[in-house]
C-alpha cells in the first residue's frame, strides 16, 4: 500500500512495530510537554500554585515549629538526664497521707546502681518573710524546705548566685533561695548580707538556684539545712520527696526496688515516678495542639486545590487549537488526557516545593526568635512535593478527561 | 531514498457510501463515494458548507463517519482503534492548515520536530529531521526563528515542513493559502505540488478556482455530496 516516500532527509525509518505503527509519547517527552505547557503561562502558573504553596507552607510551618520545640525540651531531658526517680509517701485507702520512714535515705544509700541520692523534707507552718514587720498572712506563696546538701547535684541543677549548702552551712540558720522565690523577694544577687526572717528566725541568705527543671514546683520553695531545721522547728527527718539517681542502664530496676526500700513495711503507700517521663509526654502533647493548625493549611490546600481544576479547565478552552494540533500529529486521547494530568500534577507539586521552602523559612524565623533548634521533620520534605503531586492529579482528573474528549475537528476549528 | 516499490493505482485513499451526521441532525456528508490513488493529487473544491472540510478530517481519520467505509493507507478507520488512527496520523498523514497553528513560544525548528512527538523518535533525530524539512522548503535560514518573527507565507511554509518532516505518504491540506497573499500563496501552492510529486498523495480543501485549476483532479463538493469529478 505504501508509495514511495518523500525524497530528502526525513526519520530514520524504524517506526514498524509488530507490523503497525504505535504513536508514543515517551514518559521524559511527557514531562517535557508538561512543562513547555506551563512555560508558556508563567504568570497564571505560579499565580495558582501559590494557593497550593500557601497551603503547604502552613502545613510544614505548624509542623516544624512544634517539631522545633519538642526538640528543644527532649534535649533539655536529656541534658537534664533520664534516670532520676523521686519517691514521695502516697496516700492511704482512706485518703490520708502517709508518711515517710526516716529510714528511707540510708536504705536507698545502700542499694546497687545509685549515683546519687537527696530529699526534701516539708517544714510545716514556718513561713518566710523579709522583714518582721510584714503581716503574716502575706507569705507570697514561698514554702519553706529542710533540705540536705546533695539536692543541686541530683537534680541537675546550678547555683545561679552564692552558694549551696555544705555539710558546716547546713547546720546554721542559712537560706538558699528557689529561682521563683528568690524572684518574688525580689533578691537577685546574693551580694553582701541578706537576711530573711523564717519562723521567727534570722536567716542569712548564701545562695540561689537555677530553675529545677525537673521539679520546677521546687523552685517556689526556700531551703533550710535539715540540721538547722531539725535544731530550730523540730523537722522530723521524714522525707516528703526523695530524689535518686540511678545508673542509666538501671532504672527500671531500680525503680521496681524503691518503694520496697523505702519503707518495707508499707510499699504500697510509696509512689515511685520518673519526672522526665512527664516531660516527654508534655513534649508528645505539644504536638497535639497542632491538628487545628494543619486543618486549616488543609482548608487552603482544598481551595488551591480548586483553583488549579479551575485555571486547568479555562486552560483546556483557550488551548482547543493546541489540542486539535496534537491529535492531528497523532496523539491519542489518552496522550492527551495525559498531558493535562501532568500539567496539573507537576504544577501543584512545584506549588508543594515552595510551599516547603515558604514553611522551612518560617520555622526557622520561629526557632531563631525563640532559641530552639530549627528542625523540619525528614518526612515533610518527601510529604510537601508529593501532597502537592496528588493534590494537582486529583485537581486535573476533570480537566483532563474534557480536554481528551474534545472532538479535535471542533479544536482546529476554534482557532 | 525510496521506500519499498508499490503499485502506481493503489488506493490511498477510499470513500465508500460515507455519510457523517452530526447532533441535531446536521447532515455535512451524505454517501460520497471517491477513490483516491496513490500519487494523486487532488482538488476538493466547493462553497463553504459544502463538507469538504468534514471529508477532509474523515480522510485524516481525525473523525469517523456516521456510515459507510472508509481505508486510509490500507486501514479500515471505521473499525480501527484509537490509538491505531493515531499511530496512522502520526506516520502516514501529514497536515496542513490555514491557520498554520505553529506555537508561538517555539522556534521553528521546534515546532518541525514537535510535528513528529508522537513517532516516538528522540529529540535529536527529530530536530535533525525538522532541519532538513525547513532546508527543504526554503527556510534554511530561518530555523531559530519564531513564528512572530516570520511572514504569513513563511509561517505556512513551516507548517508544511512539520507535515512532511515525517514523509507521510499523505498530505492533506485545508486552505493552505486561504490566509496568504496571492504571491505567496502561489509560492505555497507549488511547494506542496513539487513536495507531493517526490512521492506523496496530496488532498487540498480550497473555494478558490485558481488553486484548483493547478490540480489533475478535482472533486466539486455541494451539500455534503461529490457532484463532479474532473480529470485533465
Amino acid at each position: 500500500m505504501s508509495v514511495a516516500a518523500l525524497k530528502g532527509p526525513g526519520l530514520p525509518r524504524r517506526r514498524r512495530r509488530g507490523g503497525r505503527d504505535v504513536a508514543r509519547l515517551a514518559p521524559h517527552e511527557l514531562f517535557g510537554v508538561a512543562l513547555q505547557g506551563l512555560g508558556t503561562r508563567r504568570l497564571r502558573a505560579a499565580l495558582s500554585a501559590l494557593g497550593i504553596a500557601i497551603g503547604i507552607g502552613a502545613m510544614v510551618a505548624v509542623v516544624g515549629v512544634s517539631a522545633s520545640s519538642q526538640a528543644n525540651l527532649l534535649s533539655t531531658i536529656d541534658r537534664l538526664g533520664t534516670n532520676l526517680l523521686t519517691v514521695t509517701p502516697g496516700t492511704t485507702f482512706f485518703g490520708a497521707n502517709e508518711v515517710l520512714p526516716s529510714t528511707a535515705i540510708p536504705m536507698i544509700h545502700h542499694m546497687a546502681n545509685i549515683n546519687q541520692v537527696s530529699a526534701v523534707y516539708a517544714v510545716p507552718n514556718i513561713n518566710v518573710f523579709r522583714t518582721p514587720f510584714v503581716p503574716s498572712t502575706q507569705t507570697g506563696g514561698i514554702g519553706v524546705d529542710a533540705t540536705d546538701t546533695g539536692l543541686v547535684k541530683a537534680m541537675n541543677s546550678s547555683v545561679a548566685s552564692g552558694l549551696f549548702f555544705n555539710a558546716a552551712s547546713e547546720t546554721e540558720p542559712t537560706v538558699v533561695l528557689g529561682a521563683a522565690a528568690a524572684a518574688d523577694l525580689q533578691i537577685e544577687k546574693v551580694t553582701g548580707h541578706v537576711q530573711l526572717f523564717v519562723g521567727g528566725t534570722w536567716f542569712t541568705v548564701i545562695g540561689i538556684l537555677n530553675s529545677m527543671t525537673l521539679d520546677t514546683s521546687l523552685d517556689n520553695d526556700v531551703f533550710i539545712g535539715l540540721p538547722a531545721a531539725e535544731h530550730l522547728f523540730q523537722v522530723q527527718p521524714s522525707p516528703s520527696e526523695i530524689y535518686v539517681r540511678a545508673n542509666v542502664n538501671d532504672v527500671s530496676s531500680v525503680a521496681n526496688l524503691l518503694a520496697a526500700t523505702s519503707d518495707p513495711q508499707n510499699a504500697s503507700g510509696v509512689n515511685v515516678s520518673q519526672p522526665s517521663n512527664v516531660l516527654e509526654a508534655r513534649a508528645a502533647a505539644k504536638g497535639q495542639f497542632t491538628t487545628l493548625l494543619l486543618g486549616l493549611g488543609a482548608v487552603a490546600l482544598l481551595v488551591g486545590a480548586i483553583g488549579i481544576a479551575n485555571i486547568m479547565v479555562i486552560s483546556v478552552l483557550e488551548r482547543r487549537g493546541e489540542i486539535g494540533l496534537r491529535r492531528a500529529l497523532g496523539a491519542t486521547r489518552r496522550h492527551i488526557s495525559t498531558q493535562f494530568l501532568a500539567e496539573s500534577a507537576l504544577l501543584a507539586a512545584l506549588g508543594g516545593v515552595a510551599g516547603l521552602v515558604f514553611g522551612a523559612v518560617a520555622t526557622w524565623v520561629y526557632s531563631v526568635a525563640q532559641n530552639e533548634p530549627w528542625v523540619v521533620p525528614v518526612y515533610a520534605l518527601i510529604a510537601a512535593p508529593a501532597a502537592g503531586l496528588l493534590i494537582g492529579a486529583v485537581a486535573g482528573l476533570y480537566p483532563a478527561a474534557k480536554a481528551a474528549r474534545l472532538s479535535p475537528t471542533e479544536a482546529l476549528r476554534a482557532t | 531514498m525510496t521506500a519499498a516499490p508499490s503499485p502506481e493505482n493503489a488506493v490511498a485513499l477510499e470513500l465508500r457510501d460515507v455519510g457523517k451526521e452530526y447532533p441535531g441532525g446536521v447532515h455535512a456528508l451524505r454517501s460520497v463515494s471517491v477513490d483516491i490513488l496513490t500519487g494523486d493529487q487532488v482538488a476538493v473544491v466547493g462553497p463553504s458548507g459544502s463538507g469538504k472540510t468534514t471529508m477532509l478530517t474523515i480522510l485524516g481519520t481525525l473523525e469517523r463517519p456516521t456510515s459507510g467505509v472508509v481505508h486510509v493507507a490500507g486501514r479500515d478507520v471505521v473499525k480501527a482503534s484509537d490509538s491505531d488512527l493515531a499511530g496512522l496520523r502520526a506516520f502516514e498523514i501529514g497536515f496542513v492548515f490555514q491557520g498554520f497553528h505553529l506555537q508561538d513560544s517555539m522556534t521553528a525548528l521546534d515546532n518541525v520536530a514537535n510535528g513528529m512527538l508522537y513517532t516516538g523518535a528522540p529529540l535529536r533525530e527529530r530536530r535533525e529531521a525538522a532541519k532538513g524539512a525547513l532546508e527543504r522548503v526554503g527556510l534554511g535560514e530561518r530555523v531559530t526563528h519564531r513564528p512572530q518573527q516570520l511572514s504569513g507565507g513563511e509561517k505556512q511554509r513551516v507548517a508544511i515542513a512539520r507535515a512532511i518532516a515525517k514523509q507521510p505518504t499523505i498530505i492533506l491540506a485545508d486552505e493552505p493559502t486561504g490566509n496568504l497573499d496571492s504571491k505567496s500563496g502561489q509560492a505555497v501552492l507549488e511547494l506542496l505540488h513539487e513536495l507531493a510529486a517526490e512521492g506523496a498523495t496530496l488532498a487540498l480543501i480550497t473555494h478558490d478556482e485558481h488553486v484548483a485549476e493547478t490540480f489533475s483532479r478535482r472533486l466539486q463538493m455541494r451539500d455534503g455530496e461529490i457532484v463532479s469529478d474532473e480529470r485533465q
